[in-house]
């Protein structure tokens, strides 16, 4: 499995790119479900020298893939298999706080993943493009509920129900990187009761 | 209340309405009887006497009722007033145009005496008098932006120029067309603008940045936007859209006269200087139907521009359903003459 291909999107929703390793003294590597194919075949164009100087953070994917064992094989200095991202992101926010000048920070993995990594750097003061990013695996989506603020973690279907209102919500391609999430608007605003069918659209 | 402002509601019975005087300098946003998105900048100066463009900061009739309903919004959501930490200065140079521009120009209203830094404020028709230290915010009791902005007409947003573009980090949105500031604070100007269709296509949105990287302090421009509002409703913000939505689809060809709303936007923009900020104010008039076509000239113009539109902007617009019952309402008003060029009344 290789880099997602998207369709073109409006202008505030992130490109992604490959990863590739860039000249540091440090690097800091976090990855979601087949994320971890993107950090093995980094290392593996890059040569093992860097593993010395990597952090790696891994939890599964939305999907339930879960390759942590390929990824800790790979013998880096510091490697930490986390059950989500809410679990890791203590532990990551004190490595970027932490992180010297020269560190590289890659991310590969689920859009919900990416974008949390880099919320959490840019709240350390470093430039949210610092971060290199490649996006593998599933294409469920992290939404804002415009109307009650709740965001709903891997959302399939469109429209959904807001996990915390209930409200019906269509889900738009506008993103936040403030928020790291889509939006999510009402779909029946206008006319309440009349919901089109939910569709499935990330998967 | 004084005679100068009306005691009227934005919400609930809707007391809102215009005076003849206020139907005459109405901001009627179209030069000619069509309509397709444009940069369409002017030089923001001084406009004809008793129109809009009289004076920096316009102060009408409506002036105490719609910060008594900005007030209710803030009580109702904190978020719509935001300001990201470095945005602080900004948001003092916007207090100094503000004040200076006010008391300048409405001296019957607004006072401004300075000893240094030490500044005392009078707003007359909100019966406020405040004794601060410019630059010092434990003086006032909220930030600067906050603070004039919920004494000035107008959603605000304030944009931080770096890296060749402009960012969204600090606003006052209450009377909006149905954008989130929660969600688009701290997006650069193509991003904020992402779900514009067409524009981006059109390079709007490249030549507008390019124009306004270079915006000269002392030297600010402006336009009009606008769209359509059902009731007057200054809060149409997407977060409260299901409690605004479902009054759109009880029009009928009897109400749509009185409720049917034009919305139109004078937006300026300013440089500031201390912080090479821009200042944004988006500055909401509101004219149901039945006031506009008291102009002849507007009734008969309103009508061709509607009737033309093409769906996918009435879309975006948020009027497409109940574009029909406004193209047969505003053709009685239209005898097929032509209308003079520019938008002002004949």
């Amino acid at each position: 499995m290789t880099k997602t291909e998207f369709e073109p999107s409006i202008k505030s929703r992130p490109v992604y790119g490959v990863l590739e390793a860039a000249p540091g003294l440090a690097h800091l590597i976090v990855a979601d479900g087949e994320g971890a194919d993107a950090v093995t075949e980094m290392i593996a164009r890059a040569g093992t020298a860097m593993l010395a100087s990597t952090h790696i953070i891994y939890m599964p994917g939305p999907n339930g893939c879960d390759k942590s064992a390929a990824l800790q094989a790979l013998g880096a200095a510091q490697f930490r298999s986390s059950p989500s991202f809410a679990a890791a992101s203590s532990r990551l926010a004190k490595v970027v706080a932490d992180a010297h000048m020269g560190t590289q920070i890659y991310v590969a993995g689920t859009e919900g993943l990416i974008a949390q990594v880099c919320q959490a750097v840019a709240a350390q003061g470093l430039p949210y493009e610092s971060v290199h990013t490649e996006h593998r695996g599933s294409t469920v989506r992290r939404v804002q509920c415009v109307h009650c603020k709740g965001i709903t973690e891997n959302v399939t279907h469109d429209p959904f129900k807001c996990s915390h209102c209930g409200l019906s919500l269509f889900v738009r391609d506008h993103f936040s990187r403030r928020i790291a999430a889509f939006q999510g608007v009402n779909i029946d605003a206008e006319d309440p009761g009349l919901v089109p069918d939910s569709v499935e659209r990330f998967k | 209340m004084s005679l100068d402002f009306n005691d009227e509601t934005f919400r609930n019975d809707f007391t809102f309405k215009n005076s003849p005087k206020a139907i005459k300098r109405f901001p009627f946003p179209f030069p000619e009887d069509s309509y397709m998105y444009s940069v369409n900048m002017e030089p923001h100066v001084p406009g004809p006497k008793g129109s809009v463009f009289e004076h920096m900061f316009d102060v009408d009739e409506h002036y105490v009722a719609e910060m008594r309903d900005r007030a209710q919004v803030l009580a109702d959501d904190p978020l719509r007033c935001q300001s990201l930490p470095h945005m602080e200065l900004a948001g003092w140079d916007l207090l100094e145009l503000i004040m200076e521009s006010k008391a300048r120009d409405y001296p019957q209203w607004f006072e401004l005496h300075k000893n240094g830094n030490h500044w005392h404020w009078i707003n007359r028709p909100l019966q406020i008098e405040q004794k601060f230290t410019f630059m010092d915010p434990t003086t006032l009791p909220c930030g600067p932006m906050e603070y004039i902005t919920r004494q000035t007409q107008g959603d605000f947003t304030l944009q931080d120029q770096r890296d060749e573009n402009l960012w969204v980090e600090a606003g006052m949105v209450t009377t909006q067309a149905d954008w989130s500031l929660d969600f688009d604070i701290g997006m650069n100007f193509h991003q904020w603008h992402a779900p514009v269709p067409k524009a981006h296509e059109m390079g709007v949105f490249d030549r507008a940045l390019k124009f306004l990287l270079k915006l000269q302090h002392g030297a600010p421009v402006r336009r009009f936007n606008w769209t359509m509002t059902v009731d007057p409703l200054l809060d149409t913000s997407p977060e409260n859209y299901p409690k605004w939505g479902p009054g759109k689809t009880t029009m009928t060809p009897e109400t749509i006269g009185s409720r049917q709303h034009l919305r139109v936007e004078l937006q300026t923009l300013h440089r500031l200087p201390r912080s090479n900020a821009i200042a944004f104010p988006i500055r909401c008039y509101l004219i149901r139907f039945e006031e506009l076509v008291t102009v002849p000239k507007w009734g008969r113009r309103l009508h061709r521009v509607i009737r033309d539109i093409p769906d996918e902007l009435a879309t975006y617009k948020g009027f497409l359903r109940n574009k029909p019952l406004m193209v047969d309402y505003l053709a009685q008003f239209d005898d097929g003459a032509p209308t003079s060029p520019g938008f002002w009344a004949d």
